[in-house]
């Protein structure tokens, strides 16, 4: 029995290959995930920056490769624009502090009262909604809102309708457990410790949330509110069910991404622009560190 | 270094990305001369419910008598909007579409659909003649497509809450309207051109002669017109089932709406349609085939049976419309005991279809053929995202 007996196989010499070989063993490990990355993530936004350069050609029929800011220049200079990209990312925040307010309690709830048995139905239970189709969803908050006749207005006799309100309402809806869950098992890391400690030296409960849960909270806040904030600044679908004539960015290009890519590109960059300075900015608090 | 060999990765990327994208603008081809052995399949762009193959309601299939008779086996995308076909159609992945008026002359301009020819065609001859040679399915002299179905776009109303019946679209263009927030309009470019009819006998000193062809001023006023409008629509809509809702559940009690919408609606009863004095835009559909499709003779057999009399039957029933073919007529009556199908439509109608101002693409040479300073469709969609606001 000795090393010598070992068969030679391809396999084996190539294995034997990649050990001398580390920089090989590096590509063949990430090279197939990071090409994919770079053509398809960077590439397509490389694209979309690109495109939005060019202009229609005269009749309107066809993309003139021309580098050019005049699709920049027509956001800026038409008010219209202005307001509908204020418009969409007012929307989007109120809908991240409204799934905060919400998610906290029922976080809180879910990590810290209940009794361990009962929290992974609990957790489940927040994902169920997630199950189903988007566009179900946003289809029934259209019979639940709408007024007159519509669930709300029908049991309460008040609902707010089609419209900004009801807008935020149901982005709120959609996006919830993208907060929760991420409030949540920030709460499940808090040590009972802490809490106990807090009240042991004499705070109570609020004074307990604001000084020593919330801080430690904050990057699970900043994390649910990236998920929440960028969803809401991109859609377009549940703004044409339950929000009434309201326009965002999303359904302003969509109106013109077969007639006029260009212009519809140059709006679509507004949006990764506002992520990419929000992004920034919560660099700034130090949140993501402590992710 | 490192980051300008970032840089140039980059703009390779970018360069290929581009160079994938195709631009480049092609004539339409030419047409076909005889209908040659079928390619064994059909990729087909359509609007919901113009090719069913029993997967929504086992009673209605025709896709499956067309696949057994010709061989040809379909696959049908349906759009929701007249820009998604455009988009659609200009991957070239299809062989033909079913488009209306607002995307036809595009896809023409554009080189994206062959002309047709019609003598190929065996039930071209017993196609409504109004429906024939307009300017949204010819170019040139030349046939780009063979007539479906079409209808008219109605001013619909609750009779529950609006009392006394509307005779004008001033109905819904009076910034004063009482039933402000109820109030509904299409929710696309090309209803731009309903202001505008409204305006050719509201403001008759505008010399408005034709909805899809506005000089600026005349463009002008009625993008004003809307604008007022704005502030008594209580919401837009562009799907049927949307609108549908809206009306039966009561958010909605006046606006445009298609005559399917009052048929199928639960509270049918409780809402009339009429066609308002200032007359009435519309849509007319039309088969188009792909410059670039790869099986043009399914196409030309799949266009001469969906406009035979038994299949543009059960079309017309089903989606609710008026068959270009009027020989359908008795069909539907054979088929599904509907004598009233083609008198509530108004199918064989001449003079109602005349009055009718069928959608089309509006662009700078004027499709009326007055000129050429008419304001292009692309302006109509900038303009139509100001409107909203």
């Amino acid at each position: 029995m000795t090393a010598t007996t070992l068969p030679s196989s391809p396999g084996r010499s190539a294995s034997r290959w990649l050990h001398r070989h580390p920089r090989a063993r590096l590509v063949s490990l990430i090279g197939a995930p990071a090409a994919w990355m770079l053509v398809l993530y960077v590439g397509s936004l490389a694209s979309l920056f690109l495109t939005s350069l060019y202009r229609l050609n005269e009749d309107g029929s066809g993309i003139d490769q021309v580098i050019g800011v005049q699709n920049y220049r027509t956001l800026i200079d038409k008010s219209v624009y202005l307001d509908i990209a204020a418009r969409t990312i007012k929307i989007a925040v109120l809908v991240t502090l409204l799934d905060i307010v919400l998610a906290l309690p029922i976080a809180f709830f879910i990590a810290k009262v209940v009794k361990a048995r009962w929290r992974r139905l609990l957790v489940a239970a927040v994902l169920v909604p997630l199950w189903a189709s988007y566009l179900v969803k946003a289809f029934s908050w259209r019979a639940i809102i709408g007024s007159p006749g519509g669930v709300l207005d029908k049991t309460f006799g008040f609902s707010p309708n089609y419209g900004e309100v009801g807008l935020i309402i149901v982005l709120a809806y959609l996006w919830l457990p993208y907060m929760i869950v991420p409030i949540y098992s920030g709460l499940e890391r808090l040590p009972d410790s802490l809490l106990d400690a807090s009240s042991d030296l004499g705070a109570h409960f609020g004074f307990t949330f604001r000084k020593v849960v919330l801080p430690l909270l904050f990057p699970s806040i900043v994390a649910g509110s990236v998920f929440t904030f960028s969803l809401s600044l991109g859609d377009y679908i549940a703004v044409d069910l339950v929000g009434g004539k309201t326009q965002v960015i999303g359904s302003v290009v969509y109106d013109n991404f077969s007639a006029d890519l260009p212009f519809a590109a140059a709006f679509a960059v507004v949006p990764v622009i506002v992520m990419v300075a929000y992004i920034l900015g919560i660099r700034r608090t130090g949140a993501l560190e402590n992710l | 270094m490192k980051s300008a060999r970032y840089f140039g990765a980059l703009t390779a990327i970018t360069l290929l990305a581009s160079a994938c994208g195709s631009d480049s603008k092609s004539s339409g081809g030419d047409a076909l001369t005889s209908i040659g052995t079928g390619e064994k399949a059909l990729n087909l762009i359509v609007w919901a419910g113009y090719a069913e193959d029993g997967t929504t309601d086992p009673a209605y299939n025709w896709v499956k008598p067309f696949q057994d008779q010709s061989g040809c086996v379909v696959k049908s995308k349906i759009a929701a909007t007249s820009d998604e076909m455009f988009q659609l159609m200009s991957t070239g992945q299809y062989d033909g579409v079913s488009a209306s008026g607002d995307s036809s002359v595009r896809l023409i301009d554009a080189g994206l659909v062959s002309p047709v020819n019609t003598s190929l065609i065996k039930n071209y001859a017993d196609l409504s003649s109004f429906l024939k040679d307009t300017k949204y399915n010819s170019s040139g002299g030349k046939n780009y497509g063979i007539p479906h179905g079409w209808g008219a776009n109605y001013l619909m109303w609750n009779t529950d809450e609006v009392t006394t019946p509307p005779d004008s679209w001033n109905a819904v263009f009076d910034p004063a309207s009482p039933y402000s927030g109820k109030v509904t309009a299409y929710d696309a470019p090309i209803y731009i051109a309903d202001a505008a009819l409204y305006l050719k006998t509201a403001q008759p000193d505008l010399g408005i002669d034709d909805p899809y062809s506005l000089n600026q001023k005349q463009f002008d006023a009625s993008v004003a017109l809307l604008k007022e409008q704005h502030k008594v629509i209580g919401e837009y809509w562009n799907d049927y089932t949307k609108t549908m809702g809206a009306f039966e559940q009561g958010s909605t009690v006046i606006g445009t709406t298609w005559q399917v919408i009052k048929n199928l609606a639960s509270n049918t009863d409780k809402l009339q349609t009429v066609i308002p004095k200032e007359g009435s835009t519309g849509w007319s559909d039309t088969w188009m085939v792909s410059s670039k499709a790869a099986h043009p003779n399914c196409m030309y057999m799949w266009m001469d049976y969906i406009t035979s009399p038994g299949v543009q039957a059960q079309v017309a029933y089903y989606f609710g419309e008026a068959p270009a073919n009027p020989k359908a007529c008795a069909e539907i009556n054979t088929l599904y005991a509907d004598a009233t199908h083609c008198d509530v439509f108004k199918a064989t109608d001449e003079a109602f279809a005349k009055s009718i101002s069928f959608w089309a693409t509006p662009r700078k040479e004027c499709l009326n053929g007055k000129g050429s300073d008419c304001v292009p469709f692309v302006d109509w969609i900038k303009a139509w995202t100001e409107i909203k606001g």
